[in-house]
């Protein structure tokens, strides 16, 4: 009998809740936010959780906010989003691609409660938007650096899942660094985590055994640019600013701002004027940005800063014809620029890069 | 200093008070924890134990989760009971959820009323041969089954990781490891769909627990289990093989955590990702002993865990307490169980206190068939790890 | 390069090699303790944390080695003394150990810790001193009076409890040895190889080092070699992968072939090697009734308790 009362009293709260969710204007909204890892992880949901603080400080009273950390992907995602949709969040951002299932499940149950899921491209239902940014000009002005820095002609990458995100990320490091140093080589390595400081500690320290000068990553720990500041040689940062890991040793980082666009998907919520969207947003909109340039030369600096203006402006697309596939065949013809679903789906090497992808 | 005194027979009365005083123990330390990093007792405690079950949908998540381990936890109670430390149930289930899912991953297009049926029993067939590996070389040549089968939970999980990554990609899915979906036919159907998403999985894990029990308490494979667990010899007196037991005790359980890795993945997940499992194999083995090693006690003992993890992201939300104070509790839950265990075998005694002793008598000695009738006895006496058939 | 190679090699082994050699003695003693995971982790935590208060990396790892002792006494008291289950009690431990760890740990997230650089040849003191702790283990166990017990009490507790050793004060003193060593470990992960924090940063190591027991035979010497192998399937993984094409044409054509054919491996695959390599190891041991005998300490994993 308790449990029969319980279950009217849920549903009703269900009717409640439905009622209060509307098109028009708020007064204040409750955002939400799911993270994959700890939010001291100091990489990925680290990032997403400086956005959601940005939120806080810009809006003020206007939004109350709440997160999960370390959901895994699978079974407990479904629960956790659903649970964050009854507690009365009007939107929830679930920030991981293994969630996009599990998303548009619960957004299918909850119409009035708005969706977003990061670098996902599943949108099922008209309340579930995707968003993600576009890392890969940051790796293109990184390559810009390394192609001239380098001394041996190798640069190491470290790489975690050959994932479109990251080939993405490796073509458009060696165009980079290819526009400014013909001779460049990229060593890559696969970790096949995306966080294991010991073993990405390891692949660092194979790469520069192997002759890499430069070391860059796409896996999460600080790890690497502690090796190698203890080797003496110079690194990329990843996901955030790690100038405090190397500072004689990082170079720049790309650092993932997703703030600007919680903001405005927020205020978009609290003004009425809220639309389902697909986003990709780069150095343009401010989702993606460079840590200071350090450690390198004024030149070298000035091209940097040259080519991360050009992206900035569009003149500038790092996949643009001519391109060709590692397999000879043709990529993209002169003049031509890459089209969305070309990079999304992204799983080869262009030209000129050595070794093969994994499977 | 504390001393043990062996009961001449298994207490009946601390068996079943045992994981209460656990549970009392667990709440004082918890008050103690919550208190030591700032967050009020009362409202911790509410948010973890008493909050997920106030609204109808979170009984069915609660549901969800209970069913792998309720599933696990009442075969490992039968392996535990017979003396076999199966503690690679993880590494099962996984090899279950891919069996079962050869199906659906594979042959996409087979899709009516025997597709799920089908899926269900490769994926005891696959946690079964896994589990047969650490048995079969514990019976064959005494190989020590608590390290083969902890080893070969990682082998499993790196082949899964294989799998996904690679030949069992979903060739639309943008390279991400995964499979393909499953289809409505091999999905697990929900027991009442409009008011959450428990699925029947979760009637499996209850009736096969039953099951488990009535074998156990009833019938003389069951006596034949917990006979060979208290003591091989005597087992073997009574004319029963110890080795085919250990056969007997890893595949049932390696059966039952290979089903509930396909229950998993078809009716929670719904395709094949790199990890697939929150490692429910492990805390199983907490399952089983809150449970008192009995797979109707695994039921209750399966809701609490499963309680304990909701109740982790309820105080998350309402309190901010972090998810590593979730695992903290648990571990502190099974320390409690352990030590409490102690009561149902030892009196606990200071040093230098006098009581009137009697000469200890080993449970060996005492095996006959009076004790077929002490249920309570049987599902006390914990076997003691490692011993040597 | 050679050299670069075998540093990175040692560096991956010592941690291994040390949980492992703590644990040695714990199962020698006829305890077996599944929380190594655990206290590593303790140890991980309290090394950077203590290391970064003082500024010395030196009073961190000590720092390590006596929480890893202390709580493992945890263990000791909940087996030894309440005669629990050992299996449970030690998956308990490490539960614990991972979650306290992490709660510790959340305000060093982001932090450089400090380091404890190399002093000879290359490599670090705590390097050194696990070759010292080995001829030291190996010697006191099979040459001194008090090793004898150690390894009578894990052979049979009742005969020694006869004969007058105490059986659970030894076996406390090597469980409180492998939390020790089991926080020496943890230490090197934040002092030496990685010098941070982050959660479970430990990754599974203290596993590794439970299969390198066995896989050593509970030999210590052979837990030496055994971590140097893991830990050179490890880094020579990633250093085949690092290998470009053009080095490997500098080689010899058979050795070309060797690299590329092991380049086109899943590394799954290789990932799972140490896992079998165990399990091939233990079917192996206990096949030989001789050799099982000689080196299997008969009463792992049971209690003890003492008549009076």
């Amino acid at each position: 009998m308790k449990r029969l009362t319980t279950l009217l009293a849920a549903s009703a709260a269900m009717v409640f809740a439905s009622a209060g969710g509307a098109s028009a204007q708020m007064d204040k909204v409750k955002a939400c936010f799911i993270y994959v890892g700890p939010v001291g992880d100091f990489g990925w949901s680290y990032q997403h959780d400086q956005g959601r603080k940005q939120v806080e400080e810009e809006l003020g009273d206007k939004v109350e906010t709440a997160f999960l950390e370390s959901v895994p992907e699978g079974a407990d995602a479904e629960r956790a989003i659903e649970r964050f949709a009854r507690s009365g969040c009007n939107i929830i951002f679930t920030t991981s691609f293994g969630y996009m299932d599990a998303t548009n499940a619960v957004a299918g149950r909850f119409p009035d409660v708005k969706f977003e899921h990061a670098t996902g491209y599943k949108r099922e239902h008209d309340n579930v938007s995707t968003y993600n940014s576009k890392f890969y000009e940051g790796r293109y002005v990184q390559g810009v650096i390394a192609g001239q820095l380098t001394e041996s002609n190798t640069i190491g990458y470290i790489a975690s899942f050959p994932i479109p995100e990251v080939v993405r990320g490796i073509n458009s490091f060696y165009i980079g660094a290819q526009s400014v140093n013909p001779d460049v080589k990229v060593n890559v390595v696969w970790a096949n985590t995306w966080f294991d400081p010991g073993k990405e500690a390891d692949a660092a320290k194979a790469l520069i055994d192997q002759g890499a000068d430069i070391i860059t990553q796409h896996t999460d720990s600080t790890a690497p640019m502690q090796v190698a500041a203890e080797r003496g040689i110079k690194a990329f940062g990843q996901a955030s600013d790690m100038i405090n890991f190397g500072p004689e040793t990082q170079l720049t980082s790309i650092i993932d701002d997703w703030g600007p666009y919680y903001v405005e998907r927020i205020k978009a919520l609290l003004d009425g004027n809220y639309e389902q969207s697909d986003t990709w947003h780069g150095f343009a909109e401010g989702n993606v940005r460079m840590a200071p340039y350090t450690n390198m030369s004024d030149d070298v600096k000035a091209d940097a800063e040259e080519a991360e203006k050009k992206i900035t402006s569009d003149e500038l697309e790092p996949f643009s014809g001519p391109l060709k596939k590692k397999d000879g065949s043709d990529f993209l013809a002169e003049g031509e620029r890459a089209d969305d679903g070309a990079l999304l789906g992204m799983n080869f090497y262009v030209e000129g890069i050595e070794g093969d992808l994994p499977n | 200093m504390i001393a043990l005194d062996k009961r001449p027979n298994p207490s009946a009365l601390y068996a079943t008070l045992s994981p209460f005083i656990a549970l009392a123990l667990t709440l004082i330390a918890g008050v103690i924890l919550f208190l030591a990093i700032g967050k009020s007792p009362a409202a911790a405690l509410y948010a973890y134990f008493i909050e997920p079950l106030t609204e109808g949908w979170s009984l069915h998540e609660l549901a969800v989760k209970a069913t792998p381990l309720i599933l696990i936890g009442a075969g490992l109670c039968i392996a535990f009971l017979s003396g076999n430390w199966n503690i690679g149930a993880e590494g099962q289930l996984v090899m279950g959820a891919i069996a079962g899912a050869l199906v659906p991953v594979l042959m996409p297009e087979f899709r009516n009323i025997l597709t799920l049926p089908l899926m269900l029993c490769l994926g005891m067939l696959g946690g079964a041969l896994w589990a047969s590996v650490p048995g079969l070389l514990k019976a064959k040549f005494g190989t020590s089954e608590i390290l083969t089968s902890l080893m070969l939970v990682y082998v499993a999980q790196l082949f899964l990781d294989w799998l996904v990554r690679g030949p069992w990609r979903d060739p639309a899915g943008y390279n991400f490891p995964q499979t393909v979906r499953f289809s409505p036919e091999a999905t697990m159907p929900a027991i009442d769909y409009a008011s959450g998403r428990a699925h029947w999985g979760f009637g499996i894990a209850i009736i096969v627990a039953l099951a488990l029990w009535y074998m156990l308490a009833r019938t003389r494979r069951g006596f034949s289990l917990r006979v060979t667990g208290q003591s091989p010899r005597a087992a073997r007196f009574g004319g029963f093989s110890p080795g085919r037991t250990t056969m007997f005790a890893f595949l049932l359980s390696g059966a039952l955590a290979g089903l509930a890795g396909i229950i998993e993945v078809s009716g929670a997940i719904g395709q094949l990702r790199p990890t697939i499992s929150p490692g429910y194999g492990f805390t199983a083995i907490i399952v089983a002993f809150l449970g008192r090693l009995n797979p109707a006690g695994a039921i209750l003992a399966g809701l609490v865990l499963a309680l304990s993890y909701l109740g982790g992201e309820a105080a998350q939300i309402t309190l901010g307490v972090s998810d590593k104070i979730a695992r903290v509790f648990q571990g502190m839950i099974l320390f409690f169980v352990l030590g409490c265990d102690t009561l149902i075998n030892y009196r606990i005694r200071l040093k230098g206190a006098s009581v009137s002793g009697t000469a200890a008598v080993t449970p060996a000695a005492t095996v006959g068939p009076e004790q077929k009738r002490d249920i309570d006895a049987a599902a006390g006496a914990v076997p003691e790890a490692g011993r040597h058939a | 390069m050679l050299e670069a190679i075998l540093i990175s090699i040692a560096t991956a082994a010592t941690p291994l090699f040390l949980a492992a050699i703590g644990e040695l003695v714990s199962e020698r003693a006829g305890v077996l303790n599944l929380g190594v995971e655990g206290m590593m982790a303790m140890g991980a935590v309290t090394g950077f944390g203590i290391g970064l208060a003082t500024g010395s990396p030196l009073i961190g790892a000590l720092a390590a080695v006596i929480v890893g002792a202390v709580f493992s006494l945890l263990f000791a008291f909940l087996t030894l003394t309440l005669a629990s289950n050992q299996v449970a009690t030690g998956l308990a431990l490490t539960l614990l150990g991972l979650g306290v760890s992490g709660q510790i740990g959340e305000a060093y997230v982001g932090q450089p810790g400090v380091r404890m650089g190399p002093v000879f040849l290359g490599l670090d003191p705590i390097f050194w001193f696990s070759l010292v702790l080995l001829v030291v283990v190996a010697w006191f166990l099979f040459h001194t009076k008090p090793g004898l017990k150690v390894r009578a009490v894990g052979d049979s507790h009742v005969s020694a409890h006869a004969l007058g050793v105490p059986v659970i004060a030894i076996r406390y003193a090597a469980v409180a040895f492998g939390g020790a060593c089991a926080g020496l470990a943890g230490a090197y992960l934040s002092l030496v190889y990685t010098p941070q924090w982050v959660e479970a940063m430990t990754a599974g190591r203290g596993w590794i080092a439970l299969a390198l027991v066995v896989f050593a035979s509970w030999r210590p010497v052979r837990v030496l070699v055994g971590a140097w192998l893991f830990g050179a399937i490890t880094i020579g993984q990633l250093q085949i992968q690092a290998m470009s094409l053009s080095t490997i044409a500098g080689f010899a054509a058979p050795l070309d072939s060797i690299v590329g054919a092991l380049k086109s491996v899943p590394s799954q695959f290789l990932s799972s090697l140490p896992y079998l390599a165990t399990v091939v190891v233990l079917v192996l041991i206990s096949r030989n009734r001789r050799l099982a005998l000689v080196n299997t300490p008969a009463c792992l994993g049971q209690p003890f308790v003492p008549d009076r």
